[in-house]
């Protein structure tokens, strides 16, 4: 007779337990003060803002907890938003709406597999490689274009302003983006020992599992995800700029840590990441909202972020 | 047995432990332990692992407390809360393993704590911290050795001198040197013996703590044997010898955790030829049967693992061949071992056998995930019905597959990582203590896994340095001292003592 109870099919990894729930009462919090401090903050129009304005940092963060996951850190994925959206604008006069969005997400997957080659192949540190290439990457994109690229084909402003319902494009895309994430994480074999890496290395690789090659293919995904939400994001805006990205590295490592990820491996979940995308985001839209001058923002952004990491902290000492 | 010193004692011992006694759980690492330190003495301890010498060094130095009993320093009782309090004391001791910090220099390794300062400012006063240590190394016997070095760029026999002068800087009470000869040369343990043998006769007592036993019976005044916790005997070293000692270091009663088996008929399927890896193994030549199991006893550093993880592929080495059912096998990577069918069971569960934070169920997969994937996908049910017949098999508890392996005993942890390498389906299991720090019920049930596994044909090799495990379970015993195979005993001949006497170089 199995001794095993029933268990129901989960998305998430590790075993629920009310501690882990702090981070949904503090977002349901924010959501309370939200609409007791703003009128606006409720609105159709209010949230449609808040769902666009989350997916470009969405994309991101998810490509980010992949690298998260093994152990590393992924410091150019900005730089690669920008490599994306130029490429994206750059083509699509000439060659086509999609045939341009495949070259951008391809050139990002290809700067990511670059990143995580030599980190791995080498075994260099990920915060100096990708800090690095942040550089490289972002040289090229200026070598690429010095002035912003607007492209006139008709359909290009498709993909960052359509809507399904009341539910955009861009968003749709996220939301697939992170359930196929999910899957690949919690499902393949690939997934499964990416996740593992972070935890124990060396235990992987003497299980005879292909450590270089899981670590390519996890930058890899960070840099095809990147790429993935520049082109959203210029065909949101209707123009790239090279300078598109600087510093959206943060909110991407941010928004990761809030949902519970641990750097340096051995924590972090794709539905937290989701949480710390939204937490994230429903800031940023409050804090406009209310009008807060915008160094306070970067103020009060640190202090979530500092809280978060010390809940996060405190919830795997226990 | 206690036997009374020739002169007797005018001064109360430097260190005295009465009664002591310190259980974990259900295991009694130390028992009704009494042990007396004189000043000007060198008294050694020997015991094989596990007979609780690490467990009372740690109570010596207050790192942990004893449940029962009490040291006195000079006849008066102590509480000894912490090692503050016994380096207050004058208690210091060197360890088995690097106490030094890499990036900084020879000096302010020495000095540690206590690095001198100016007036002004409080700034560190480099003049004197070079003076000190220069004093400390020229004691040693070492005047030469560079200051101004990074520790961390040190030869090992170097760092082990740093090691020595950092804990005699503080001019100690007592001594206790664990194991000081490992990285040594031979000109190097000269110099020591000479410099301990100062520091005994202006008074430091000394504990010397060595599986060397010709080292004790060159430089000891006294030795006191530890066995499963307990002492079985102190004698002044003048009235004992090898084969005394040895005589008290083993012989318990058999215990019958082991299961009974038939010998197997002798069917070569691991051949290992001149395999030797430089600066670990000197060339070792072997074999290993189709259904036997064959164990590979020796002490620390005899180089077991290294063997063990050259034919694995985790380590390269340096030549020899081996043959693997009749195919030679190139020893590239775990990847290509397991491939072979060969699989390792290491010998740090938490260090590179478990994936912490991940659930039983991909710990217990984490070695066959290719044969449970399809176009890259995992089959999860399968995957599930894989470990739950794992689980019940081992009798792991919980039998929660989805539980965090970081939760289980160490005893369960141990079984699940047995369980990745059983569904590995290998044919030559290599283990590595495999019932380190488990518990009795479990260790049976490893036992009769593996007894079990080699009933069905596989090949066992057992590198255990628990000698009732090894004589319980092995067809042959192979013996390993200081990177030399060192004997080869077959069931029949082999007892502790003959297996003990083999590994610490002690003729028979």
């Amino acid at each position: 007779m199995p001794m095993t109870p029933m268990q129901p099919k989960r998305w998430i990894p590790a075993q629920l337990e009310w501690r882990e729930l702090i981070p949904v009462i503090c977002f349901v919090a924010l959501l309370a003060a939200g609409a007791l401090f703003s009128d606006a903050f409720f609105t159709e129009r209010n949230v449609s803002n808040l769902m666009r304005q989350t997916v470009a940092n969405g994309l991101i963060s998810l490509g980010m907890l992949i690298v998260i996951l093994t152990g590393g850190i992924d410091l150019s994925v900005g730089a690669v938003v920008a490599l994306g959206g130029v490429l994206f604008a750059g083509m699509a006069d000439q060659i086509g709406t999609s045939p341009a969005l495949a070259v951008a997400v391809l050139g990002g997957t290809v700067a990511g597999l670059c990143n995580g080659f030599i980190i791995a192949r080498f075994r260099l540190q990920p915060f100096i490689v990708t800090l690095a290439t942040m550089g490289i990457i972002r040289g090229v994109v200026f070598l690429y274009t010095e002035s912003p690229i607007s492209p006139t084909h008709p359909s290009f402003r498709e993909l960052g302003s359509a809507l399904i319902g009341p539910v955009s494009v861009g968003m749709l895309i996220m939301l697939g983006c992170y359930l196929l994430a999910g899957f690949y994480l919690n499902r393949t074999a690939t997934g499964r020992a990416t996740v593992a890496i972070g935890g124990n290395v060396e235990a992987v690789r003497l299980a005879g599992i292909h450590v270089e090659r899981t670590v390519t293919i996890a930058y890899g995904l960070s840099g095809m995800l990147s790429a993935l939400s520049g082109a959203i994001l210029v065909s949101r805006l209707g123009i790239a700029q090279p300078s598109l990205g600087t510093a959206y590295e943060l909110d991407a490592i941010a928004a990761c840590v809030i949902g519970g990820a641990v750097l340096g491996g051995g924590g972090g979940s794709v539905i937290g990441t989701l949480f710390g995308v939204f937490t994230l985001g429903v800031i940023n839209n409050l804090m406009n909202l209310l009008g807060v001058k915008s160094f306070y923002q970067d103020i009060v952004k640190g202090t979530v972020i500092i809280l978060a990491v010390l809940l996060v902290a405190r919830r795997r000492r226990s | 047995m206690r036997e009374t010193a020739v002169d007797a004692p005018a001064l109360p011992p430097v260190l005295a432990a009465q009664g002591i006694a310190k259980s974990y759980g259900a295991t009694h690492a130390l028992r009704g332990v009494d042990i007396a330190f004189q000043g000007g003495e060198v008294h050694a301890i020997v015991g094989e692992n596990g007979a609780g010498k690490s467990t009372l060094t740690h109570i010596l130095t207050g790192a942990i407390r004893a449940d029962v009993g009490r040291i006195l320093v000079d006849g008066q009782p102590v509480p000894l809360s912490g090692p503050l309090e016994a380096q207050q004391l004058g208690i210091r001791m060197v360890h088995q393993h690097d106490t030094l910090v890499p990036n900084l220099g020879v000096a302010e390794n020495i000095l540690l704590g206590q690095w001198p300062r100016r007036q002004t400012l409080r700034w560190i006063d480099w003049g004197a911290m070079h003076r000190r240590a220069a004093a400390v190394l020229g004691e040693l016997g070492y005047p030469g050795l560079p200051l101004h070095r990074l520790a961390g760029s040190l030869p090992a026999s170097q760092r082990q001198i740093v090691e020595i002068a950092k804990a005699v800087s503080v001019q100690p009470r007592m001594l206790i040197l664990d194991e000081p000869t490992a990285a040594l040369a031979q000109e190097d343990i000269s110099r020591l013996f000479a410099f301990v043998r100062r520091l005994r006769d202006r008074g430091t007592a000394i504990v010397y703590i060595s599986h060397h036993l010709d080292e004790i019976f060159e430089l000891a005044d006294r030795v006191t044997v530890l066995r499963d916790g307990s002492v079985t005997g102190s004698v002044p070293v003048a009235q004992t010898d090898k084969q005394g000692l040895i005589r008290l270091m083993v012989g318990r009663s058999i215990n019958d955790l082991h299961p009974v088996r038939a010998r197997p008929a002798p069917r070569p399927a691991l051949r290992v030829e001149g395999l030797m890896r430089v600066g670990h193994f000197e060339p070792v030549t072997f074999e290993v049967g189709v259904g036997e199991i064959v164990g590979m006893y020796g002490l620390i550093g005899s180089g077991r693992t290294e063997i063990a993880r050259c034919l694995y592929g985790a380590d390269r080495a340096s030549g020899g061949s081996v043959t693997w059912e009749g195919e030679p096998l190139a020893l590239r990577s775990p990847r290509e071992a397991l491939r072979a069918g060969i699989a390792l069971l290491t010998e740090d569960r938490l260090g590179d056998g478990l994936v912490r934070g991940m659930s039983v169920r991909d710990n217990a997969t984490l070695a066959c995930l290719p044969r449970l994937t399809r176009l890259g996908v995992l089959r999860r049910a399968e995957q599930g019905a894989w470990v739950q017949e794992q689980v019940r098999r081992l009798d792991v508890r919980p039998p929660d597959i989805e539980r965090d392996v970081a939760t289980l005993s160490g005893g369960n942890q141990q079984k699940v990582v047995l369980a990745k390498w059983l569904l590995t389906q290998a044919r030559l299991l290599i283990l590595d203590e495999p019932t380190r720090g488990v518990d009795i019920a479990a260790k049976r049930d490893i036992y009769d896994t593996i007894g079990g596994l080699a009933d069905a044909g596989l090949a066992v090799l057992l590198i255990s340095s628990d000698l009732p495990e090894v004589l319980g379970m092995s067809d042959r015993v192979l013996v390993m001292r200081e990177g030399r195979l060192a004997g080869c005993f077959d069931r029949a001949q082999a007892s502790e003592e003959r297996l003990l006497a083999c590994a610490s170089g002690v003729a028979h």
